[in-house]
């Protein structure tokens, strides 16, 4: 009981401040709904979307290119995040491209890339990807650096195929690492997938607050979105965080 | 201590064993021509000066470093990783997601058994090192002696003819250290394999061993080979005997040939720096 009040009324009590905040915010600047909506008036806005549908394309698009997205970039990374970590000769020839990649703002792509694959999900889901790959990679090559060559050399003297090595010893011991890194990975994705929809398109929740803002200037269901893309967000996030726990718990 | 002459069976044999590894570009010489006939069922121990290359030699008998020289096992060529060979390393090394029973199951499932087999054997190896209890435990829930006794069953997995122990207690306190050289000497009575280890005390192996080879500093060679000349089997109390004393007097002799610290090593004394010994590659 006292666990539960210590672990749930902290932060139940810091978002009822953050809510009074937002309202007396309103209030004070005396801000017109199209400016600045109340927390009530969204509230109100985001449940009647709920309701009647109009999230519903809107999210299911948005989800599908960030699982499409994140999958791929992840699953690119990690073998990537291995060699990069494995091979000196790799590290040499590709990490220069890795940061310069990093260094320009894959979002600022989202042009070109929209203007080579158009606005479906494949497009989409690319910059998912894209942003995606980089810390997933990173964090792989440092969890997979960070093995403890002990470890190694005793599973070479019981004779580990180069296989065995892989899946018995090295991917258990980086996994902590890896996870680490798609922690950081989905949070980027949902923020690659709404400014990939701001490219066009019909659906997807960054296609939303474009629409709420310009043609129906509905302000209190931009803020209701944003509310949802949180909401997406903390949602992920805490199922990498389960995974995490599982892992953790395993090892 | 004496000449031993060349055993009717031999379980070890290494011949003109040189070795060298780079350091700063230089090559380092860390064997430089070690000769050792092992027999077979006998335990030997090693010792020598800091970074004299013990650690280096048992490597090169457990096929994980290449030497320039002969390395025979039951009078087969040694060449990479050997399953005829177990090697205990100075730390337990073990794999921390995985429970006791898994960690010594580990060799054997790398040699593809299937797992009926693989349970079987490992608790049957977790009794012999009385562990049976902790089949389920994870690494980190045990203490360094028992973590220490789960390496040592996971090295008896395959069944190997030689067991290497490289300083295998070095991290135990000296009471600990004292039961388990005891433990060791019963396991080996039970198991009949033979056993090279090496250590920094001088009681602990002439209390182990049957020979006692001393090392030369670096680039190692074989100093000297004493006899020891105990009755087995064993009881801690034997190490009161006179024979142990003028043992030890034998081998401190000789590392006190071998060594400018001697003071440190015949007052055992020695400290843990053996970078050069720690994991040439």
């Amino acid at each position: 009981m006292t666990v539960l009040r210590g672990r749930v009324l902290p932060p139940l009590i810091a978002f009822v401040g953050f809510l009074a905040t937002w309202q007396a915010i309103v209030w004070i600047g005396g801000y017109p709904t199209f400016i600045l909506p109340g927390p009530l008036v969204v509230a109100e806005r985001f449940v009647q979307a709920w309701a009647d549908g109009t999230f519903w394309p809107h999210l299911t698009t948005t989800l599908a290119e960030i699982a499409v997205g994140f999958t791929a970039g992840a699953a690119a990374a990690l073998p990537t995040g291995y060699v990069l970590a494995r091979s000196r000769l790799a590290d040499r020839v590709v990490s220069p491209y890795l940061v310069a990649a990093q260094a320009v703002p894959i979002l600022a792509l989202a042009p070109l890339i929209a203007l080579w694959f158009g606005t479906g999900l494949l497009a989409r889901a690319i910059i998912v990807a894209l942003v995606v790959f980089f810390p997933v990679a990173i964090s792989a090559m440092v969890a997979v650096r960070g093995i403890d060559r002990r470890l190694l050399e005793m599973a070479r003297s019981y004779r580990v195929t180069r296989r065995q090595r892989i899946s018995m010893v090295e991917i258990p011991a980086a996994l902590p690492g890896i996870i680490g890194g798609l922690r950081i990975g989905i949070t980027l994705a949902v923020v690659g997938a709404i400014v990939a929809e701001w490219t066009g398109g019909e659906h997807g929740l960054g296609v939303l607050i474009n629409l709420a803002r310009g043609s129906l200037f509905d302000i209190p269901l931009l803020f209701a979105t944003l509310v949802l893309i949180a909401i997406v967000g903390i949602v992920l996030y805490g199922s990498v965080l389960l995974v995490e726990r599982w892992v953790v718990a395993r090892s | 201590m004496s000449d031993a002459p060349p055993p009717a069976e031999t379980a070890i044999r290494l011949a003109g064993l040189r070795f060298a590894f780079p350091v700063d570009g230089r090559r380092v010489e860390v064997l430089g021509g070690v000769d050792l006939a092992v027999e077979r069922r006998s335990v030997v121990a090693l010792v020598g000066p800091n970074g004299c290359g013990k650690s280096t030699l048992l490597r090169v008998v457990a096929g994980l470093l290449r030497a320039a020289g002969t390395v025979e096992v039951e009078g087969r060529r040694v060449a990479g990783p050997d399953p005829r060979v177990g090697l205990v390393f100075q730390e337990p090394r073990l794999l921390p997601w995985r429970t006791a029973l898994a960690n010594v199951a580990f060799p054997l499932e790398v040699a593809g058994r299937g797992r009926t087999e693989r349970e079987d054997r490992a608790r049957e190896l977790l009794g012999l090192v009385g562990l049976r209890e902790w089949a389920g435990a994870r690494p980190a829930e045990l203490s360094g002696g028992m973590r220490q006794r789960l390496a040592i069953a996971r090295a008896l997995a395959l069944e190997p003819s030689v067991l290497l122990l490289d300083e295998p207690f070095s991290a135990l306190d000296a009471l600990t250290r004292e039961r388990f050289n005891v433990e060791i000497l019963r396991l080996w009575e039970r198991i009949g394999s033979t056993i090279v280890l090496v250590t920094h005390s001088i009681p602990e192996a002439i209390f182990l061993a049957d020979r006692v080879i001393v090392l030369s500093p670096r680039p190692a060679t074989v100093a000297a080979d004493v006899l020891v000349d105990l009755p087995r089997p064993r009881r801690l109390a034997d190490l009161d005997a006179a024979v142990v004393t003028r043992t030890a007097a034998a081998i401190r002799a000789h590392l006190a040939g071998a060594t400018d610290d001697a003071y440190a090593v015949a007052a055992g004394e020695v400290g843990r720096h053996e970078a050069l010994e720690e994991a040439p590659r």
